[in-house]
């Protein structure tokens, strides 16, 4: 476990909470109850110890609350039982070798906090109680990664169901003409966040059903132009992405400052962007060529001192027929 | 050749958190600082051979499908560059080789692209 996870007292910045895996989010979700063991083998304080050392063997266990008339005392645990064995002492009671006023865990309680206090107290399991205190199940460190990873499985199929869900939308919503549309605001000079609306429209396309190689193609193309609004423009623009059931259509457009000579612009190699920009490996002039080779149709038109607005389409094959290839369309 | 394989061989750093590296089979490579001709010429699963560092190769590499980025001359990325490489799963790798050399390395271990192949 990492140590995000533990130093949950410590104030989480937006930063931070960005960064929080998935399995970090499960271990606040989860409740204790949802991945002890409710079937927990008890022992009594009179018990003897050889008792515990058969049950212990029996059941594969290597603990056991113990608990006299239903209240817990105390917990047993192989470690106690070794030091009796040293001792050769296994005729002794259990109330003798046990720990007595164990530390306990709510079942209502997050995951998290039992983790906690496996990391600080070096525990190998705790029992757990209702809010009364009566003993509900026992939990160990292996208890909470199969209770994380069978939650982690959850989330996967969910994601399947989503995607599946997702790919019969335009057959299950009926309509002259059904049209899905993604906007996307993007900031000049935002370069921290540039190609993520790319990446969005990539992944929806990827749960609408849409080929691989289809969403690559759209993918770059937008690509490129979300970095251009970045890179070239006076305050951004904006990009609106229509997925039809045969088409995507992505419109891409800004408030200037415009292009001079969009023939010019068009051509491999020729490039506007500044010194700063090119040492990061942008401006090789090749943005609107990429662009080309990847869509079927595109139409860049720009008034100089106003705006750009760059129109692409790409055709989506009918259902169970082979798709073109980006490669197969070497330029 | 695996990708544990390729590290081993070139002795470069992992920068990301650990994806098992057996598992993951480069298709060949491709090498370029300028982010539009990765774009237009690196394929699904290639290696990426550059000296760029900064944020904005993790989006390339997390569009294209990318096998992994080996970053050259020592060159170091910032913190958030790593942070988004882990969100996005791509993985990043660094050597102080320079580009030549990393890819003349590669090439003798048979990373060569299917097309170029004689």
């Amino acid at each position: 476990m990492s140590d995000n996870l533990l130093s949950a007292s410590r104030v989480i910045t937006d930063k931070v909470a960005e960064n929080i895996s998935r399995v970090e989010e499960l271990a606040y979700e989860i409740r204790v109850r949802e991945v002890m063991t409710s079937q927990v083998i008890t022992m009594h304080p009179n018990d003897a110890m050889q008792t515990v050392l058969e049950t212990f063997r029996q059941a594969r266990i290597s603990g056991a609350p113990v608990l006299e008339e239903g209240n817990l005392i105390g917990l047993i645990s192989i470690e106690d039982l070794i030091r009796c064995l040293l001792k050769q002492d296994l005729a002794a009671p259990v109330h003798q070798y046990m720990t007595p006023h164990p530390v306990v865990v709510k079942g209502d309680d997050s995951v998290v906090e039992a983790l906690k206090v496996f990391v600080s107290k070096k525990y190998g399991r705790l029992p757990v109680v209702d809010s009364n205190g009566h003993l509900i199940g026992i939990i160990t460190k292996g208890d909470i990664t199969r209770g994380l990873l069978r939650a982690l499985e959850r989330d996967y199929q969910s994601e399947e169901v989503r995607r599946y869900r997702a790919s019969h939308l335009f057959e299950d919503i009926e309509s002259e003409r059904t049209s899905l549309i993604l906007r996307y605001n993007i900031k000049q000079g935002d370069f921290e966040h540039g190609g993520e609306a790319s990446a969005k429209i990539k992944r929806a396309l990827l749960r609408l059903g849409a080929s691989p190689q289809i969403a690559r193609r759209c993918g770059i193309a937008v690509y490129e132009a979300e970095m251009n609004l970045i890179i070239h423009t006076t305050e951004g623009g904006v990009i609106r992405a229509e997925i039809e059931p045969h088409q995507i259509s992505i419109d891409v457009y800004d408030y200037g400052p415009g292009i001079r000579d969009v023939e010019l612009a068009m051509q491999p190699g020729y490039s506007t962007a500044s010194e700063k920009v090119r040492e990061m490996g942008f401006g090789a002039g090749m943005g609107l060529v990429n662009i080309k080779r990847c869509v079927d149709w595109m139409k860049l038109e720009s008034e100089w001192g106003k705006g750009t607005r760059l129109r692409m389409k790409i055709y989506l094959p009918p259902p169970h027929t082979h798709t073109k290839g980006e490669n197969s369309n070497p330029t | 050749m695996r990708l544990d394989q390729i590290v081993n061989a070139l002795q470069l750093s992992v920068l990301t958190h650990p994806i098992d590296l057996s598992e993951v089979e480069p298709t060949g490579g491709y090498a370029s600082d300028l982010l539009s001709c990765v774009m237009s010429g690196a394929q699904r699963g290639n290696l990426w051979v550059t000296l760029q560092s900064h944020l904005n190769i993790v989006a390339v590499a997390a569009l294209l499908d990318l096998a992994a980025i080996i970053i050259t001359e020592g060159a170091q990325p910032d913190v958030a560059t790593l942070e988004k490489a882990e969100q996005e799963g791509v993985i990043l790798l660094s050597t102080p080789l320079p580009t030549y050399t990393v890819i003349g390395r590669l090439w003798e271990l048979g990373v060569r692209n299917p097309e170029t192949t004689p």
